[in-house]
Parts: structure tokens; sequence; C-alpha cells
């Protein structure tokens, strides 16, 4: 473990409030990523950047546009394959190797897919299949890439549908929800895969500004139960309120990070200072 | 042998419904005036094509039927052996190496270029050579390439390049984040195939692949240059037999003109299927 991810696993700890659920002691790190660099070609997005997430811990990244924070978070399920560094979920590093373009890719498709099948993503356009209803949607991956039976994983998806409040829309199609509903039923598809780790994308962006509150609700009650999730947001209200430590990104570095009270109540660095007063 | 002929030999009217014999002595006024000739010709092809297109010997409806059920066997051979060349050259096409890329790009092209009918005489001589060329050369004896198999093989080599950019656009028109999803939640390419991107280009897909199935019912009728016995073939023995010319490719059209409705039929039920879960254009106007 590096000594940044343990310092940042301790500060969150020792500041976290009371109504946060917060990582125990010696919680295993669900994810750690070590000086990752990703490149596009001449564009250097990442520059060396390193992020842990314990068990129970809900990780906020922000930063300004093209800091590089949605890339992060692809990088951790190789959606985007980082030039170099290391990514380890749930203690096992994800095996890479350079193809004969000379471009970094997962060097192990079983593997990639295995690790990818623990992390819930969430994306900012839902993204949810719109060929089949929501149910179809939640069962989708439990049935098929982790091998349920399909009347168990049923149970569970009405639950999970209930439980984002979709329980009578299961047999509508995509198209015809709002992205307000859209969105939690991608939650729903997440959860049923009982990930490890969720992975939100900039949940909240894609919708009208009345639809954003149910969806924060949504993430909000899996935060307090314990949940650990990796969010990149634009919500600094929302990551204040759920977050257990703040990253905040400027040109593909981590520039500070620390527990919520301290990146939003006394940010050390001019930067976040500004970025603080220009978002609030 | 004249068609008058045939038909007296075929058709006396001692057995035949009284309308028949009706037919035959309005027939002598006929020459009196053009009005009433064509009146008579008209009544005189109306009985005679019942005669003619009876499903039993002597008529000749029979064999239109059983030429109409090998082009439907080869048009549907040829349109499912299209699909399957098609998905993997539009996958080839848009995810394979340079190598593969440059391989199926020569395929469409020459394929698109050549008209069918050359690539039929081509590929159906020159295949059947090639095997058995192959065979003797490996100390077997030659084989007679069965007409079904190789008209299946030949028209559906020639569909599965059409089918390749049509399946390759529909691939293109899939919102990319649907595929995306299927990554981040650890399928398989080979179960991503089946579950999310087949499904979900078929909408985009489908008008094109309806296209070219209603293509491949037409197309069988090029493999009669080569003797295959089809609806195209079964028509012009049946005509140049009895000299019904307009009778039996008439009815040969009406024939291409049922496959064609019944098909789609089918497809638009196909298609509703597959847009299942978009909104109707109609609504959104």
């Amino acid at each position: 473990m590096t000594a940044i991810s343990a310092a940042s696993g301790m500060t969150a700890q020792s500041a976290a409030p009371a109504l946060k659920h917060t990582a125990q002691d010696g919680a295993a790190e669900a994810i750690h990523v070590e000086n990752l660099h990703k490149r596009f070609g001449e564009l250097h997005v990442l520059k060396g950047v390193s992020l842990s997430a314990r068990d129970g811990e809900v990780i906020a990244i922000i930063g300004g546009s093209g800091s590089g924070k949605s890339t992060l978070l692809r990088c951790i399920n190789c959606l985007e394959n980082p030039t170099s560094g290391i990514i380890r979920v749930n203690g096992e590093e994800i095996k890479l190797k350079a193809d004969s373009h000379g471009h970094t890719v997962p060097a192990d498709r079983k593997q990639i897919e295995r690790i990818r099948s623990k992390l819930g993503m969430v994306f900012q356009n839902f993204n949810l299949w719109s060929h089949m209803t929501l149910i179809e949607n939640v069962i989708e991956v439990p049935v098929h890439v982790l091998g349920i039976k399909r009347d168990v994983a049923i149970g569970e998806a009405e639950k999970l549908l209930a439980r984002v409040g979709l329980a009578e829309k299961r047999d509508v199609y995509p198209a015809y929800l709002s992205g307000g509903q859209q969105q939690r039923a991608a939650i729903a598809r997440a959860l049923a895969i009982n990930p490890r780790v969720m992975l939100f994308d900039e949940p909240t962006s894609a919708l009208d500004p009345e639809l954003v509150g149910e969806v924060l609700k949504v993430i909000g009650d899996l935060a307090r139960e314990g949940r650990t999730m990796v969010l990149v947001t634009h919500e600094m209200k929302f990551a204040r309120e759920v977050a257990t430590h703040v990253v905040y990104l400027y040109n593909g570095l981590v520039e500070e990070e620390g527990p919520p009270e301290q990146i939003f109540g006394a940010p050390k660095s001019e930067r976040l200072k500004q970025f603080i007063r220009n978002i609030g | 042998m004249s068609g008058g002929a045939w038909r007296q030999r075929h058709a006396p009217c001692s057995i035949f419904p009284r309308h028949v014999c009706r037919r035959r002595s309005r027939r002598r006024l006929a020459s009196t005036s053009g009005a009433t000739l064509i009146d008579a010709l008209l009544s005189a092809s109306a009985a005679g094509i019942t005669e003619l297109l009876s499903p039993y010997p002597p008529g000749w409806g029979g064999a239109l039927l059983v030429g109409l059920l090998h082009s439907i066997e080869i048009a549907l051979g040829a349109t499912c052996l299209g699909l399957l060349i098609g998905t993997g050259g539009a996958y080839g096409k848009l995810y394979g190496g340079p190598v593969v890329r440059d391989l199926l790009a020569v395929y469409t092209t020459i394929v698109r270029a050549v008209p069918e009918l050359v690539l039929i005489l081509l590929l159906y001589y020159a295949g059947t050579d090639l095997i058995n060329q192959a065979l003797t050369a490996m100390g077997y004896q030659r084989v007679d390439v069965s007409g079904l198999a190789a008209g299946i093989a030949v028209l559906g080599f020639v569909q599965g390049a059409y089918s390749t950019e049509v399946i390759r656009g529909a691939i293109l028109a899939i919102p990319q984040g649907q595929i995306e999803a299927a990554r981040a939640y650890g399928m398989s390419p080979g179960l991503m195939l089946r579950r999310i991107t087949l499904p979900s280009m078929l909408p985009f897909a489908i008008p094109g692949l309806a296209n070219l199935w209603l293509i491949a019912t037409k197309d069988t009728a090029l493999l009669a240059v080569v003797g295959f016995y089809e609806l195209a073939l079964a028509t012009r023995q049946a005509a140049g037999v009895t000299k019904a010319y307009f009778t039996f490719f008439f009815a040969a059209g009406v024939l291409y003109l049922l496959l064609s409705l019944v098909s789609n039929l089918i497809i638009g039920r196909v298609e509703a299927w597959s847009r299942r879960g978009m909104p109707s254009l109609k609504e959104a106007r």
C-alpha cells in the first residue's frame, strides 16, 4: 500500500461525522490505484494518480472539466486502458501488457471480465439496454454473466426495483421512462451483481434539475448503509454529505485530498479554493 | 406439340364442365369482330388456365410449385449463409486486424462490383471444377455437386457481401453506451454479441436485410442458367412445351408476388418485435 493511500484512509476515518458509515480499522482495501498514467495520443490526461478505497468508504472525485476524473474512474475497470500504473481490485492486480501498437491492454481477458463483474458501474447516460425491459436489464448480468438461476435473479431484481421505487415499472422499456427513473433502474442493475464497489460516473449530470434529487437520494441511502463507492460528481453539496474522502483532481494530478470537512471547509490549495468558489 | 392440339388431347369436352364446351362454340364466332375476339380469347384462356395450371398432370401447376419450393429453399439457405458471412464480415471489418479488414474489403468490393449472373456462372462452374480437381489431386473420386448446395453456396457468397455492409452499418448505429455497459459488467465478446450487439443492431439492419431477402428470392431465377430446377426454369419448360407463354410467366409473376407479400407480412412482424423497446416514430412527430 502506498503512503498516500494509507494516510488518506486514516484521515477519512478520524474526521468523518457520526452519521456517516466509516471504514473500520483494518478494513480490506477494495480498490487500490497507484501512479496511474493515461495518454490519449499526445494528450496526457492522468499524470500519476494514486487512489485507495477501503471497504465501506465513499470516495468522491471532484475536479473541473478535463481534469481526468472520469478517465480515472473508467481506468479502474479498464473501460479505458491505463498507459501505465498499478490497479488492484479486491487485492488482485489487473495484469496489463503492451499490444503490437504499443498500447497497454489487459493481458488476461478472463481476469478483466471477472473483475468487472464485481464492479457496479453507473454511467452518466444510464446506458440501459434499450431492447430489454427494466426487469430484464436488472437480471441480465446475474443470469448470463454470474450464472444465477433465472427465477432467483428475478426475485432479487424485483426487490431491487422496489427499493429504487420502480416496482411497478418492471415490464417497461427504458425509452418510456424519465431520466431519473432510468438512472434509478441503472443503479438497481448495478446492485444486482452485489458489487464489491460501485462506480458512479457523474450519475446526475445528464438529468433535468428536478430529477437530480431522486437519484441522489438513492445513492445517499446506499452510502449510508456502508456500500463502498467511488463517485465522480459535480454535486458538491452531495459529495460533502455522503463522502468519507474527497479527491480533488487538477490537470491529471491529485491537487488535494482529505475528508470532506477539510476539502470544502478549509481547502489549502489555491486552485481548490477557486474551484469551490466558482462551483458553489 | 401446339397448344391447341395439347388442349384437345388432354381436355376432351365430355369430362369438363359445361362452360368449357360453351367456350368452344363461342370461339367459332370470334373471327367476326375485334371485340368479340378479345372477349373470346380472354374466356378461352380463363378456361385454359385452369387446365394448364392444374397441380395434377397433365397440368403444369405442380411443376411450378415444385420450382417455387426449390426457389424458396435456395433463397432461405442463401440468406442464412449470407447472414452468417455478413455477421462475421461486419465484425471483421469493425474489429479485425489490418489483414482481415483488407481481405474483407477485397471480398465486398469484388462481389458487389461483378454482375451476379457472371459471378454465378463463374462460381458454379469454376467452383465445382475446383472441388473436383482438389478431390482428384487428393486421390478421391470426382463428385457431382448437388444443384441445391451449389446454388445456396453461390448465392450465399453474394448475399454475404451485401449483408456485411448492412450489418456493419447497423452495428455502427447502436448507441455506444449500450456496448460499453456490456463491457463494464464483464460480458465476454461472444455473450455480448448474442445478448447485446445482435438484438440492438437488428432494428437498424432489418430494412436492409429485408431488401436482401427479397432480392435473394428473385436472384434464384439466375440459377436457371446453370440448369438448377427452380421457378423460372420450371416456368420456361412449361411455357415452352405448351406454348402458353403468357399464362405461365404471368403465373410465375404471381407466385413471386405472393412470396414477396408473405415475406412482407413476416418481416413486418419481425421488425415490430425488434423495435420493441423503441417508441414509435409517429408519436414523436
